[in-house]
C-alpha cells in the first residue's frame, strides 16, 4: 500500500513529468492559455494515460516479451496507443455526446504527446507491475493536469498583468515556466524512486 | 535475418488487427449529425413558431448546442427548460420575458361559414396543419396544429380562433396549492409576518 502511494507521490510531485522531466511540454504550452481548455484537456490526458500504461504493459508483457521481439517496444506502443485512444473516441461520441463534447478534440490531440509514450516505456524501464504501470500513468496524469491547471491560470493572470514588450507572449510564458519548474525542483529528494 | 521477417510479420499483423477493429467501429459505432442537437430537438414543442428568435425548433437546438439559453422558448415553458437543464446539466433559470410569456396551450379553430378561401393561413402555418384550396373552405387539422398563433394575423376576416386544449389526462398537472401558502391575501398572513419582524 505505501509504495503504491510513493508512486504517486514520486510521479505527481518529485519527477512531476512536465516540469522536471520536460515530457508533454507542447500541449503545456499550447492549450495553457485558457483555464478553460486546460481542465478539458488535463481530464483527456487522464484518461489517455491512464489507459496508455495498462495497455502498453499488456502489450509488451503478454505479446512481445513471450515472442522475443522487445525492441519493437516504442513502435508497436505507438501502434497500440493510437487504437485505443481512437476507439475510445468513437464509443464515447456514440454513447455520450455530453462526454464526447468535454473531452471531444483533446482526445485524438493527446495521442502522440511524447509524455504518453513516455510513460509506456518508463514503465517498462522501471519493470513495474500491473497496478504500478496503472498507477503510474495515472500519477503522471495527475501530475501534468496539477501543472497545466496552475500555469494555466497562472497565464490567465499574466495576460492582463503590465509585462514589458520585448517579454509579451511566449516569452513570459517560458519564464514563468522555468520559474515553476524551479519550485518543482524542491521537492527533489522527497521520496526515493 | 529471421528474426527481422519475424518482427516485420508481428508488427503488420497487430497494424492489420487493429486497422480492422477501427473500420468495424467506425460502422457499428457510427454517429449520424450531431447528436446533442438531437436530443435538443427531441424535447422542444416543434411548435415552429420563431418565438426564439430562430426560424424553427431544430435552428434553435442548434444554438442551444452552440452554448445560447435555454429559456427562450414560451411554448415549452417550464416543463422543456427543466427537461433541458436536465440534459444538458445546467442550472434550470426562469423564462426570459422578452420571448413571450408561457401561456395556456391553445389550437386554431377556422369559423369554417365565415372563411373566404384566400390561402394565406395556409401560407402562414409552419406544420402544415391546414387544409384547404382557393377559394374553398380551409381547416385545421387539430393532431398537427401546435397553436403558434402564426395563423391569426394573415386572416383578412378573422375568422380564426385560437382555442384552449381541453385537459386531459396527459396534459393534467398539479395546481399550486396557493391557499396553503401565506401570502397578503390571506387574511391572517401581514399579522403573522409583523409579529415575526418584531421579534
Amino acid at each position: 500500500m505505501v509504495e503504491y502511494l510513493l508512486i504517486l507521490v514520486s510521479t505527481v510531485l518529485v519527477n512531476n513529468f512536465v516540469l522536471v522531466q520536460f515530457l508533454g511540454l507542447c500541449p503545456f504550452m499550447g492549450v495553457s492559455s485558457k483555464l478553460e481548455t486546460a481542465l478539458g484537456m488535463s481530464l483527456a490526458t487522464t484518461f489517455v494515460l491512464t489507459l496508455a500504461s495498462l495497455c502498453s504493459y499488456l502489450t509488451y508483457t503478454y505479446l512481445l516479451q513471450p515472442l522475443g521481439l522487445e525492441f519493437l517496444q516504442t513502435i508497436s506502443f505507438i501502434l497500440v496507443i493510437a487504437f485505443v485512444v481512437q476507439f475510445t473516441e468513437m464509443v464515447v461520441h456514440k454513447t455520450s455526446p455530453l462526454l464526447h463534447k468535454v473531452l471531444g478534440i483533446f482526445l485524438p490531440l493527446i495521442t502522440t504527446n511524447c509524455a504518453v509514450l513516455g510513460v509506456a516505456l518508463l514503465n517498462i524501464k522501471k519493470s513495474n507491475g500491473f497496478i504500478e504501470s496503472i498507477l503510474y500513468g495515472f500519477g503522471a496524469a495527475v501530475g501534468f493536469s496539477l501543472v497545466l491547471i496552475l500555469f494555466a491560470a497562472m497565464r490567465e493572470r499574466i495576460t492582463v498583468a503590465d509585462v514589458p514588450a520585448p517579454f509579451k507572449g511566449a516569452a513570459i510564458a517560458m519564464i514563468s515556466a522555468g520559474i515553476m519548474s524551479l519550485a518543482f525542483m524542491g521537492f527533489t529528494g522527497l521520496v526515493a524512486i | 535475418m529471421q528474426t527481422l521477417y519475424f518482427a516485420i510479420t508481428i508488427l503488420a499483423l497487430l497494424a492489420l488487427v487493429f486497422g480492422a477493429i477501427l473500420g468495424f467501429a467506425a460502422i457499428r459505432f457510427r454517429v449520424e449529425g450531431d447528436p446533442i442537437v438531437d436530443q435538443i430537438d427531441f424535447l422542444l414543442p416543434q411548435t415552429q413558431c420563431g418565438q426564439c428568435g430562430h426560424p424553427g425548433c431544430r435552428p434553435y437546438a442548434e444554438a442551444i448546442a452552440n452554448g445560447e439559453a435555454i429559456n427562450r422558448c414560451p411554448p415549452g415553458g417550464e416543463t422543456t427548460i427543466k427537461a433541458l437543464a436536465d440534459l444538458l446539466d445546467v442550472e434550470a433559470i426562469a423564462l426570459d420575458a422578452e420571448h413571450g410569456a408561457e401561456a395556456v396551450r391553445t389550437i386554431a379553430y377556422i369559423r369554417e361559414d365565415e372563411c373566404i378561401g384566400c390561402t394565406k393561413c395556409i401560407q402562414a402555418c409552419p406544420v402544415d396543419a391546414i387544409l384547404g384550396a382557393a377559394k374553398q373552405m380551409h381547416t385545421v387539422i387539430v393532431n398537427e396544429c401546435t397553436g403558434c398563433d402564426l395563423c391569426v394575423e394573415p386572416c383578412p376576416v378573422d375568422c380564426i380562433d385560437m382555442l384552449p386544449i381541453e385537459v386531459t389526462s396527459t396534459s393534467w398537472h398539479w395546481q399550486q396549492p396557493l391557499d396553503l401558502i401565506a401570502t397578503s391575501s390571506q387574511p391572517h398572513s401581514p399579522a403573522s409576518l409583523e409579529g415575526l419582524s418584531h421579534e
